[in-house]
């Protein structure tokens, strides 16, 4: 199931398993047979550590979802829920307990907290006067999700909204102690970079608990040599730019929530012999993405205008492999060929996937619509009239396109440009909340709070001084064969991606200047490791670092640092994790004060 | 209430654009097509047992079999079915949902099955044997300091108050009593950073302390106040969140959060006099401008709304009928406003509500919206004179020409996307300046005059002969076309 975890550089199936095991300790905790009430939003996430089997083996019998009113009867001796610490589930796990027939039924409660308990809920089922009820109250810290063989994630939604417009830390202290688990799995990291205030944060709470810890010494030899620390508000700009790798694309079109990405059914109809005439299927065809899938883990992370090419060459291979069968005349030989078989029909449904998805991405690419908005994405990223109202997002919002297209296109321009000229702030605003409904003014307010959006100040317009340090344009990007990060997004090279190169290469200091221009400090720390722990490197041989994106990264970053690990020369290996894989639009969604969630 | 994007969209004749491809065929992409054909070559060969021998059992709505959103959805649907049906005392753990997709489990469920009565624990041992065993050698006790194996109650610092609350024991902060005792404690908890304990003390604090105590000593501690008011606006304690901001004197954020509540009114009339009380709200400048007018908008909607019920239902105005209204007008933003009035109320004078001339004036509608939205309703309506007096301007010597403050190639565009007939088309086809935009314009709506036109003008007798080709044989517009090639006087550039 999880092979995939462990074919990278770091073993990232140990962390799995070792949350596997503290989810067996606790179902072994209720003795007898239970039935778990789910929260519906962890149930994706925990897919990606644990199958129905495994709690099946732990006597678990029924699964619901969790639902205001009464609780399914089950002829089991635990309820278990499983829930985030939110308030309002509270209120419904308290009208279950009311709810449950005393007379017939002793059931026994439960309440496992996912990723953390909390004292705020328990007041509330106290208030609600069923704290009583539960037998049991426990915490299953599942904080860092191994994602894929090296990329993890803590599939924290709000953590960029908390964080920066919120000003709550309270992810910030989950991501530190994700990375007290990593190290206390995977060795202390001797160095920590960071740049920005919640890096900051993140390894100061780092370096207090561990001092916390001390007395107990982790023996085990370090995995990681450096641990990088990098604040989404460092770089704005990425996250808004149109993704143009597969992967990234599959994300901005179709969304690919914890791994699965749900399709439009019709290119995926499969059409049996004798039932031509079958009726299409409405439901959407949902696939799993991830390395364990041979040819999404190649092409994946390539431009896309370099898939086709991709998917032909494998289709000549799978051909050629198929028409082996004529050549096979002994019995021995037709045996191996049958041998081969399952493996080849695998490789022949995911090329068929793949396919029928490039066509359905390359109808969206290839129109006029997708042209014109990149278009004017890469005139703002190379600095070409950010300081006047855009004849496009004018016309855009003429034509009602989705506010979220609108908002991307702004909040580009606005960052690009270290912000708008009130003038043009103010048109784009006017228009926005005509257009969209007045009640935007609150989203606009929220962009405004975290940056997004400004009215430039007097300073003067730094982003084309950091574009040229940093080489942030390319205009030689090689789609096909890329030489360079800037391949993923035809042309422009990730600031995240770019500072994390710098980093390795030739480091920091010789880009102290920009370092300035972005928010936040840039700081190095050392943790000291016990003596006997100290690596003896290899000629040759590879430095692994951890990136770690507070408030979210992108698909296409992943792509280019994979690229970096990948690159000959570039001695560094990079292992990702993040609070939350984003894209533009999941990110300013995340900051919209919607109407829609608000109405009871 | 806010309508659905449906109702909406009702009043834009959805304008997506159409895909568009390039006339060059990308090679890249053509290669798609050699891998699809491959797919389709070899399926017949594997065809038969295709499902069976997949590597991971998918159900078609992609989930593996035995995920656990799968099964949840799975054991729910199998346990409504135990329900309806006559109870027996013991419900089999193989209900028919389950052991349909058997083969998706492990063989250490199977065992379960076939004895029945095994222990959980001599399972642990079987799984964990599955599993790669070097693993567990890896794997220590997590987030376990020794600290959590002695527990002394005795000490009740701060400091050891605030590790407690971390590890989820009991701790009575009643002991904390003095303000400075509290304080401390609140001290502690935010340099523990641990949101929840925070909290936690923010509570106590909250219901010990005084508001105006409360709130001067937050003023000076940030992240606890940022912890406070996350608390507060958690519980939805909106009255005192409001009156700790107005302490602060962040008087914006409290217009914003009070202008917020208005989401969550539904009856219009209500929400229109809370928006009234809204006005007097501190905003800044820009804002007030925007609620002042969120405020009229809803105002006026509400009348508009009343009487153009009252028209419909009376049966006597002619638009009604034909076009009836798909949707109540309330709430929608301010252009859709004026697209419904542009559509139903078009030619009334400036002095009613519902005019869109008052609506441009009141509203400060840019000049670019305002075409765009007269034109697209009167356009759906095909009321071309309409269209056509949009663009007509009178100089002062009397002479009428065409202006837009748009393009008019979009001005093209959407009255294509109204299904506006060839002659309208033409019109403003001829009105886009650059020629090769013009003709590339023309041959795709067939406007065929201007192309011709267009051709003769630039001497092109090659173009004018391949357009030959393109419209009908016998039409007018062929017999032009002989008409200029024979033309003696015209000199041709080829």
């Amino acid at each position: 199931m999880a092979a995939h975890l462990s074919y990278g550089r770091v073993n990232l199936n140990i962390l799995r398993e070792a949350a596997r095991k503290e989810l067996r300790e606790f179902l072994d905790k209720c003795a007898g047979s239970k039935a778990i009430v789910w929260d519906e939003y962890l149930t994706g996430p925990f897919g990606l550590i644990a199958q129905y089997s495994l709690l099946k083996e732990h006597e678990v019998e029924k699964m619901f979802t969790l639902k205001s009113g009464r609780l399914p009867s089950a002829e089991v001796k635990n309820i278990i829920f499983f829930v985030r610490p939110r308030l309002e589930l509270m209120d419904i796990i308290a009208e279950n307990v009311f709810r449950e027939d005393k007379l017939h039924s002793s059931r026994d409660f439960h309440i496992l907290f996912v990723p953390r308990r909390s004292l705020l809920c328990e007041q509330r089922l106290k208030e609600q006067g069923v704290l009583g009820s539960f037998i049991n109250i426990d915490e299953y810290i599942l904080d860092l999700i191994p994602y894929d063989g090296d990329l993890l994630s803590m599939e924290y939604e709000s953590a960029f909204r908390e964080c920066y417009l919120e000003n709550d830390q309270t992810s910030l202290y989950h991501t530190a102690k994700g990375l007290m688990t990593l190290q206390a799995l995977y060795g202390t990291i001797p160095q920590i970079y960071g740049k920005g205030e919640c890096a900051r944060h993140v390894a100061n709470m780092m370096l207090r608990m561990k001092r916390e810890f001390a007395g107990s010494q982790n023996q085990i030899l370090p995995v990681f040599d450096t641990l990088l620390l990098l604040d989404r508000n460092v770089d704005l700009l990425t996250p808004l730019a149109t993704q143009l790798t597969y992967e990234g694309l599959i994300d901005e079109i179709y969304g690919i929530s914890n791994g699965y990405v749900k399709l439009p059914p019709e290119k995926f109809a499969q059409k049996k012999q004798g039932e031509a005439s079958k009726d299409l299927p409405t439901e959407p065809k949902k696939l799993q993405l991830n390395s364990a899938e041979e040819l999404y883990a190649e092409i994946r992370d390539k431009n896309f205008n370099a898939v086709g090419a991709a998917l032909s060459k494998k289709a000549k291979i799978i051909s050629a492999a198929f028409e082996e069968r004529h050549n096979a005349k002994t019995v021995g030989e037709i045996k191996q060929f049958v041998s081969q078989l399952p493996h080849m029909q695998a490789a022949r449904s995911s090329l068929a996937n793949h396919t029928s998805i490039a066509e359905l991405i390359k109808d969206i690419t290839t129109s006029e619509a997708f042209f014109d908005n990149l278009t004017v994405e890469q005139e703002f990223m190379t600095g070409v009239d950010t300081d006047k109202v855009n004849i496009y997002i004018e016309d855009s919002i003429a034509q009602k396109d989705p506010l979220i297209k609108i908002l991307r296109l702004v909040c580009m321009q606005s960052v690009c440009n270290n912000g708008l000229k009130q003038k043009v702030l103010d048109y784009y605003k006017r228009e926005i909340l005509q257009t969209y409904g007045y009640e935007h003014i609150l989203t606009l307010n929220n962009l405004e709070k975290v940056g997004l959006l400004k009215p430039q100040t007097s300073s003067r317009n730094n982003y084309p001084t950091i574009r040229k340090t940093l080489k942030l344009w390319m205009e030689d990007a090689n789609e096909q064969n890329p030489n360079d990060i800037s391949y993923v997004y035809s042309g422009y090279a990730p600031l995240s991606i770019r500072l994390t190169q710098v980093l390795a290469r030739p480091g920091w200091r010789s880009i102290e200047e920009v370092l300035k221009m972005l928010p936040g400090p840039h700081f190095e720390e050392r943790q000291q490791l016990p003596a006997g722990l100290h690596k003896k490197r290899q000629q040759g041989e590879n430095r692994t670092t951890l990136v770690f994106f507070l408030g979210g990264v992108t698909y296409a970053e992943i792509a280019a640092l994979r690229f970096l690990s990948q690159m000959e020369d570039s001695g560094m290996e990079y292992i990702i994790a993040t609070t939350k894989l984003i894209n533009g639009t999941t990110w300013i969604k995340s900051l919209m004060d919607r109407p829609e969630s608000q109405t009871p | 209430m806010m309508k659905s994007k449906a109702d909406e969209e009702d009043f834009w004749n959805s304008s997506k654009c159409k895909p568009f491809t390039f006339d060059d065929e990308d090679d890249e992409f053509s290669k798609l097509k050699e891998s699809k054909q491959t797919v389709k070559n070899i399926r017949p060969l594997v065809d038969e047992d295709e499902d069976e021998d997949d590597v991971e059992k998918i159900s078609w709505s992609g989930e593996p079999v035995g995920s656990i959103s799968w099964s949840v959805r799975e054991t729910a649907a199998s346990s409504q079915r135990t329900e309806r049906e006559p109870a027996f005392p013991k419900i089999n753990t193989d209900t028919p949902a389950i052991s349909r997709s058997l083969s998706g489990y492990s063989l250490s469920a199977l065992f379960k099955g076939g004895t029945g009565k095994t222990k959980g624990a001599n399972f642990q041992s079987f799984t964990d044997s599955q599993s790669d065993s070097s693993v567990r050698l890896y794997a220590p006790e997590l987030r376990k300091p020794k600290s959590e194996y002695k527990d002394i109650v005795s000490d009740w610092s701060p400091e050891h108050t605030v590790q407690r609350m971390q590890q989820g024991k009991v701790v009575h902060l009643e002991k904390f009593r003095s303000l400075q005792d509290k304080l401390l404690l609140l001290d502690f908890a935010v340099s523990a950073h641990d949101g929840n304990v925070i909290t936690a003390v923010l509570i106590y604090l909250k219901r010990t302390l005084s508001k105006e105590v409360l709130f001067r000593e937050l003023e000076s501690r940030q992240t606890a106040l940022r912890h406070f008011i996350h608390y507060l606006t958690e519980t939805r304690d909106q009255r005192l969140l409001l009156e700790l901001l107005r302490a602060l004197g962040r008087i914006e954020d409290v217009a914003l959060l009070q202008y917020k509540e208005h989401l969550s009114i539904a009856d219009e009339n209500k929400r229109r006099d809370f928006l009234k009380s809204c006005l007097s709200l501190p905003f800044s400048p820009e804002d007030s401008a925007h609620v002042q007018d969120h405020y009229t908008l809803l105002e006026r909607q509400i009348i508009i709304e009343a009487t153009d019920r009252h028209a419909e239902r009376g049966g006597k105005v002619e638009i009604f009928q034909k076009f009836p209204r798909r949707a109540s007008i309330l709430n929608m933003p301010l252009i859709t406003t004026l697209y419904y009035c542009c559509f139903y109320h078009y030619h009334e004078s400036e002095g009613t509500y519902s005019s869109p001339l008052n609506i441009r004036q009141t509203f400060r509608i840019s000049d670019k919206q305002y075409f765009v939205t007269a034109l697209a309703a009167r356009a759906k309506l095909k009321a071309w004179s309409d269209v056509d007096a949009l663009f007509t301007s009178r100089n002062w010597l009397g002479f009428t020409r065409k202006k837009s403050p748009l393009s008019f190639q979009r001005v093209v565009d959407i009255l294509h996307r109204n299904s506006a007939p060839t002659q309208v088309l033409q019109e403003y086809v001829g009105l886009v300046d650059d020629s090769d935009l013009r003709i590339s314009l023309a041959q795709k709506h067939k406007c065929h005059d201007i192309v011709i036109n267009t051709y003769r003008d630039l001497k092109d007798r090659q173009l004018l002969l391949g357009y030959l080709s393109k419209v009908e044989r016998g039409s007018a517009e062929a017999g032009k076309i002989n008409q200029l090639l024979s033309n003696q006087q015209i000199r041709w550039r080829n």
